[in-house]
């Protein structure tokens, strides 16, 4: 469970999170979304420690992380994954090599250990014959595939996932969706997924949290947000003509 | 007040850079990556420069000291002490400057603006020491061979241009290069690479790291990274000469 409570940060005095709580399940896939530059990427970032933030208190279950030093922060770090808007991916490695990354970094495994379990994680994310190819020769829905595998190499506690489907034809953000769901419930593990894209909301949200201008503005379900009356939040929701039809049948 | 900022991070920088690595065979492994990228890749453009430079002083000095007063041997002498004390270390150091300090930069920035870096930290992995403590010992422990190589190459230059130029005579440049010949000025070379060695992978490092923005960005960091290296280097050749030849 990860807990963010009253958390503030301004850039060159220009405020981009407002005050914002929240909390996020264990084993649920909580999504933080709301329009480009409402400070979604902001959050998920200051949530990691990308960002310092202002105001406020982090809190990774027991651990209050922004008040922890150094070392400890490194420890949390290693119990997380990352999945980058672009895969970031590193471009001089292969996609085994990637996966191996955070094995060589941390683990005691065997070099013959370590390649079992980057194919292991290859595999589980649909990833074959393609070890020895450099990111550069895979398509964008491949390369969001191997950044997944090297986010659940290390078996994180949490996982984070900065727009997943950017880039992304409708039916791979379907599958990396999916992908995501399921690692998640498979290991009962923390995941935040900061999206725009409403497929991924109806599809995956277990719990939602609107961003609107910084602050948050709304807090539910998939099925709690089709009724409510938060005029910006269905602002967004139903921005697409398909979606008015659907929300007002016109 | 810029500049005061910019000295206080790039020293906050070298403070993250020089940390104990999370993992000593995979820093191993590394070093030896960069001493393939940044020395053995530099071999072919380090003697092409030394062997034309060594050949231009050596005919300049010949041409400058034609008087029946000068002993013969002293084209020899000019070249071999010109080579070692300056050529050698210092614009050799200006031209890995450019060819280093920019790939440097550039892969350092380009990792920066597509999310490399972040990943790194997210792991929990000091990126900085990662990606740039293998690069300062690559090229600390390796320059110091190209700058030899470069003495060897560019009194081979000037021995060959000259002789077939008619410059000088085979014999009068070899014992111009052996007389009075004072082993410290090899030293003095090699002081002096290590120390330009250091600047120009901790600055480009620098530029490329903070790098915010996209590839124009990108761009601009190896250009700056470039500029800042070269004029360290000749500030820093000012100092060393006097500290350690006054």
């Amino acid at each position: 469970m990860i807990k963010v409570e009253n958390i503030s940060k301004a850039f060159v005095g220009r405020p981009v999170l407002k005050n914002i709580t929240a909390e996020f399940e264990q084993g649920k896939t909580n999504l933080i979304i709301g329009q480009s530059g409402s400070g979604k990427t902001v959050l998920l970032k200051s949530i990691v420690g990308l960002h310092d933030i202002d105001e406020g208190n982090i809190y990774y279950d027991d651990t209050h992380f922004n008040e922890i030093g150094f070392d400890e922060k490194k420890k949390i770090r290693q119990k997380i994954g990352m999945l980058f808007q672009g895969g970031a991916l590193f471009d001089s490695a292969t996609v085994e090599e990637n996966v191996m990354f955070p094995l060589n970094m941390f683990s005691d495994l065997s070099v013959e250990e370590k390649i079992e379990r980057a194919n292991f994680c290859l595999a589980r994310v649909n990833i074959v014959n393609a070890n020895k190819l450099f990111p550069s020769e895979i398509s964008g829905g491949m390369k969001k595939r191997v950044a997944i595998a090297r986010a659940i190499a290390l078996n994180p506690t949490y996982l984070f996932c900065d727009e997943p489907n950017s880039g992304l034809d409708p039916k791979t953000s379907i599958v990396i969706d999916n992908l995501i769901k399921e690692i998640t419930e498979e290991y009962n593990i923390t995941t935040l997924v900061n999206t725009h894209d409403m497929n991924s909301v109806m599809g995956i949200g277990d719990k939602i949290i609107f961003i609107y201008e910084g602050e948050k503005w709304w807090e539910g379900t998939k099925e709690e947000i089709l009724q409510s009356d938060n005029n910006e939040l269905n602002e967004f929701v139903f921005a697409s003509k398909l979606a008015q039809k659907i929300r007002y049948g016109k | 007040m810029r500049l005061v900022e910019t000295i206080g991070l790039y020293i906050l920088f070298l403070k993250k850079v020089f940390a104990r690595p999370q993992r000593g065979k995979i820093f191993f492994q590394e070093v030896v990556k960069e001493v393939d990228k940044l020395g053995l890749k530099s071999i072919g453009i380090v003697s092409i420069i030394s062997f034309f430079m060594g050949a231009v002083i050596t005919i300049q000095t010949a041409y400058n000291t034609e008087n029946p007063f000068l002993p013969a041997y002293l084209v020899g002498l000019a070249a071999r002490d010109s080579i070692l004390l300056e050529f050698s270390s210092t614009i050799v150091a200006l031209i890995l400057a450019g060819k280093v300090g920019s790939n440097i930069a550039s892969e350092i920035g380009t990792m920066r603006v597509t999310e490399q870096i972040d990943a790194i930290e997210i792991m929990g992995v000091n990126s900085a020491n990662h990606l740039v403590l293998p690069k300062i010992t690559a090229a600390v422990l390796f320059n110091p061979f190209l700058c030899i190589l470069s003495m060897g190459v560019g009194i081979l230059g000037g021995w060959l241009v000259g002789v077939s130029t008619g410059a000088v005579l085979s014999q009068d440049y070899i014992d111009g290069v052996q007389a009075f010949f004072i082993p410290f000025y090899i030293t003095y070379g090699i002081i002096k690479t290590v120390v330009f060695a250091f600047l120009i992978t901790t600055i480009s490092a620098y530029y490329g790291y903070y790098v915010e923005g996209g590839s124009l960005e990108v761009g601009q960091s190896s250009t700056k990274a470039v500029v800042f290296s070269s004029v360290m280097i000749l500030l820093f050749n000012l100092l060393l000469t006097q500290l350690l030849l006054s």
